[in-house]
């Protein structure tokens, strides 16, 4: 129980920028994230005996499913008609689609495979994106009565605010330091920071979050390459090692639960990843966490255990979550900065902690970051992956 | 269209109705067939219970930014409402000003439309809220 | 005992909009408009609400106040002239919201401004047949609108939305019917071709040969029939189209305005179309005693009246009005919108995709 039966590590990280691609197919976002990891892995198409792809919503974005046999034609693995596999879990399906691939080849069956995350969602005009992303939700019983993705978030902020004192100016602390973040991040969509009174003041979204507590719309890709540790240390000077995994589920509605300023899926993955890895929050130096919302990177530290409950949006302030200082949240820019194509985004936040493992994050780069974590939700936290990595 | 979606579901839009679970006395919003507390215990012990509609805000928030078929009421405010009997729902305030919403102030259930099938369609109604005078 | 109403409830949407800001977009002199027209305000249904929704709420505090088990109830049916579907009845909207199917019948009534009544004479008809031949305890009479006046029209100042359910019955009555006679001519004074969004009328022909003619002429048929003479009732009643109307009929026919100011709502709220006199006859019932006798006549373009001789029962002592709101607080705190926010909300701005 809560072990794998053999070691796994990254070896090869790709992503695409994220942002509006207009001129882009999703295939080939895919092709692009893709080629570099294997690049960047040093192998050819022809050594990827699996391949799982991410992705939440490309049915109703493209009127496309079945898009893990376009991404393995397109990036040229039918040749040996691997197992593609599509994973869908909302917003968490990138985190998911990794989560499955590390299972896969720590059960043996596979030793190299490729795990993608991509979504294009510039085709369509926004009051349909938000309806496209509020499917996340529960359909039936929020979205038909009026609830979008972020009125949802919203009604979080505020019992969070009414039980813990949260403010208005601890949720722009996120945005604004995201933005910091984002600006020394090449791939980021918004590579520019942003001013508290810009984040303060934005036009409303859903009191009390305003335009800059919202991750945008995006089009993008990330793609890596996982193997068996002996593989990866065959292949690679600096494989990364999934030190531990976990996944947590919770209601789809929010209606349905009992608390909603905290996500139980959050802290039962997290609870999982953590034991698998032997490791508390204490240890993390680095996290990737899913900041769909201002107020979640908020919910999500204090879930992850590295602020008490309450203290996420005064911790935030404090500057604890910046660059360098207590624990660096997000220093990719996370999903409000680097952008939010759905599917993408658990990929690409595992490539971050690979890039900051690795050491080579530049600007950005967070110091003696030996142990590094990423949160993942869908929806409104319906499902969460939480994942740990670390240097070898 | 889809229509049988929303049909089947009527009698819970209409009238609220849930489940009662007569092991654990639990009432639970939208219907189940398996009490989330009693699980296996609870099959063949669970019978419809219709909610009086009342409850409290547990939070709300004003959409500036809202689903398309709300264009017309924006803004608007959904709130998370602990229904007087026990279990959560969201719904929508209706007929009052955003800001007279408030945390802990009492609301009841009205009969409002919800969406519409486009000008052809079918017309969805069900619940909504508003707060008690 | 004889049939009659067992329970009512009212519902009146909260928007009002004034005559003064209806004028102000038109360039007319609405306040003078309001003043002639008898209207102070009329009341303006939210974007999400129709005469389904209206019928429904109204429907439900009939039921409040009583503790009538809704499938007793046999019969329903709505009358409206603004069904929100063309074919599909909104009786079974009702029927589904208030758990009176699956066993009965329903059906969705239009006769302009009187087509709730004609479902009360329905209802009555139904409770008072042979239980035998037609097993039907309770009866359900809906009028419900959210009507329309073009905009700039006159019509628009008073055209509004409101609705209101009556629980007809041989049991527990608190206001049994002791005559009910109508009067029907084929006189075009007001219609709706299918597929137009709105109205239109006749308008001086409106009056004297439509509703003057065919209300004095329904009221003087029920007064011949029971023998009764204007002094002998505590209250009346009349469709009120405005204002004005309502006033001036009852004047001719030898009321006083201390007879008929309890049961006129026009001037607070507008014209609720097929809700309209039973507006009245509800503001009526929550302040009437028992032996009160009653007056009523509604009104329908087209053209007809039904008239009603109606006397309050014992059982009114203790009937639960305050389960549900009375007319008076149902018209009560309305939240005032301009023309812009009217327009949006009754739909009359051509949108994306339309």
């Amino acid at each position: 129980m809560g072990k794998l039966a053999r070691d796994v590590a990254v070896i090869g990280v790709g992503q695409t920028r994220f942002g509006e691609h207009w001129n882009l197919t999703f295939r080939e976002l895919g092709i692009e994230a893709g080629f570099r990891a294997m690049e960047d892995a040093g192998i050819s198409s022809s050594r990827i005996e699996a391949l799982y792809t991410g992705t939440m919503s490309s049915g109703l974005f493209l009127n496309q499913e079945h898009v893990s046999a376009m991404i393995a034609e397109v990036v040229g693995l039918t040749e040996n008609q691997i197992p593609a596999t599509r994973i869908e879990a909302a917003g968490a399906s990138g985190g998911l689609a990794f989560h499955q691939a590390i299972l896969d080849v720590a059960s043996g069956l596979h030793d190299i495979v490729v795990v993608g995350g991509a979504e294009k969602m510039s085709d369509v005009v926004s009051n349909v994106a938000t309806e496209f992303v509020a499917s996340g939700a529960d359909q039936a019983w929020e979205g038909l009565f009026g609830a979008t993705m972020p009125s949802l978030f919203a009604l979080m902020a505020r019992k969070h605010m009414h039980d813990h004192g949260t403010t208005k100016e601890h949720l722009a602390h996120v945005a604004v330091k995201n933005h910091v973040h984002g600006a020394k991040n090449p791939l980021a969509q918004f590579q520019r920071e942003i001013t508290m009174d810009m984040a303060v003041n934005a036009a409303m979204v859903a009191d009390p979050l305003g335009m800059y507590d919202c991750a945008p719309s995006s089009d993008g890709s990330a793609s890596l390459v996982l193997c068996d540790m002996k593989t990866a240390k065959e292949l690679s000077d600096n494989p990364i090692r999934v030190a531990g995994t976990g996944q947590g589920s919770d209601s789809l509605s929010l209606a349905n639960r009992e608390e909603i300023t905290s996500m139980r899926s959050t802290v039962a993955a997290s609870r999982r990843a953590y034991e698998m890895a032997g490791v508390g929050p204490g240890d993390i130096k680095v996290a990737e966490v899913h900041d769909s919302y201002t107020i979640s990177e908020i919910i999500a530290i204090e879930d992850l255990g590295f602020f008490k409950k309450g203290d996420g949006g005064f911790a935030t302030e404090r500057g604890e979550t910046a660059l360098n200082s207590t624990i660096t949240v997000n220093p990719s820019g996370g999903l409000k900065a680097r952008g939010h194509p759905l599917g993408a985004t658990g990929i690409a936040q595992i490539n971050e902690l690979v890039i900051q493992l690795r050491g080579d994050a530049g600007d950005r780069q967070v110091k003696d970051a030996n142990i590094g974590l990423a949160h993942n939700i869908g929806g409104t936290g319906g499902t969460a992956v939480v994942n740990i990595l670390e240097v070898v | 269209m889809a229509v049988a979606r929303h049909w089947r579901n009527q009698d819970q839009r209409y009238n609220l109705a849930g489940t009662h679970c007569k092991v654990c006395g639990g009432h639970f919003f939208p219907k189940t067939s398996m009490c989330p507390t009693c699980h296996r215990r609870s099959m063949g012990k669970l019978e419809r219970f219709q909610f009086s509609g009342n409850g409290t805000i547990s939070s709300y928030t004003i959409i500036h930014d809202g689903m398309p078929q709300y264009s017309s009421q924006v803004p608007y405010v959904i709130a998370y409402i602990d229904l007087e009997e026990g279990d959560h729902i969201i719904g929508q305030i209706v007929d009052c000003e955003p800001s007279e919403v408030e945390i802990g102030k009492g609301v009841e259930m009205v009969f409002r439309k919800l969406s519409e099938e486009g000008r052809s369609g079918t017309i969805q109604y069900g619940f909504k809220f508003r707060l008690t005078m | 005992m004889r049939s009659g109403i067992v329970s009512y409830g009212v519902y009146i949407p909260r928007y009002r909009i004034y005559p003064a800001e209806i004028g102000r977009v038109w360039g007319q002199d609405g306040e003078a408009m309001g003043k002639a027209l008898g209207v102070e305000a009329k009341s303006v249904p939210a974007p999400d609400e129709d005469a389904a929704t209206i019928s429904v709420m109204a429907a439900r505090r009939a039921l409040a106040r009583s503790s009538i088990d809704p499938k007793d109830i046999g019969a329903i049916f709505v009358g409206s002239e603004s069904h929100p579907y063309a074919v599909k009845p909104t009786a079974t909207i009702v029927s589904a919201a208030i758990g009176a199917t699956p066993v009965m019948t329903g059906a969705d009534l239009e006769f302009a401004c009187k087509a709730g009544t004609a479902g009360f004479q329905s209802c009555l008809g139904l409770v008072n047949s042979d239980d035998e031949q037609i097993p039907i305890r309770y009866a359900l009479a809906i009028g419900a609108d959210t009507s329309q006046g073009a905009p700039g029209n006159a019509l628009e100042y008073s055209a509004s939305a409101g609705g209101v359910a009556l629980i007809v019955g041989k049991e527990k009555v608190i206001a049994e019917v002791c005559l009910t006679m109508s009067y029907t001519t084929d006189t075009p004074d007001f219609w709706r071709r299918e597929g137009m969004m709105y109205p239109s009328h006749a308008e001086r022909f409106t009056g004297v040969p439509a509703y003057f003619k065919h209300v004095e002429m329904g009221a003087r048929q029920i007064m011949d029939g029971m023998g009764t003479k204007a002094s002998d009732y505590d209250y009346a009643v009349f469709h009120q189209p405005n204002g004005k109307f309502p006033l001036k009929i009852s004047k001719s026919l030898g009321f006083e305005k201390e007879q008929i100011m309890a049961g006129l709502w026009t001037p607070k709220i507008g014209n609720t179309y097929s809700a309209s006199m039973m507006m009245g006859l509800a503001g009526i019932l929550d302040l009437a005693k028992s032996g009160d006798k009653i007056l009523a006549v509604s009104y329908g373009s087209g053209a007809g009246s039904d008239g009603f001789h109606l006397e309050v029962t014992d059982l009114i002592s203790e009937y639960p009005r305050s389960k549900a709101p009375l007319v008076s607080e149902a018209a009560a705190n309305g939240i005032e919108i301009d023309y812009a926010t009217y327009s949006k909300f009754r739909k009359k701005l051509k949108m994306e995709g339309e």
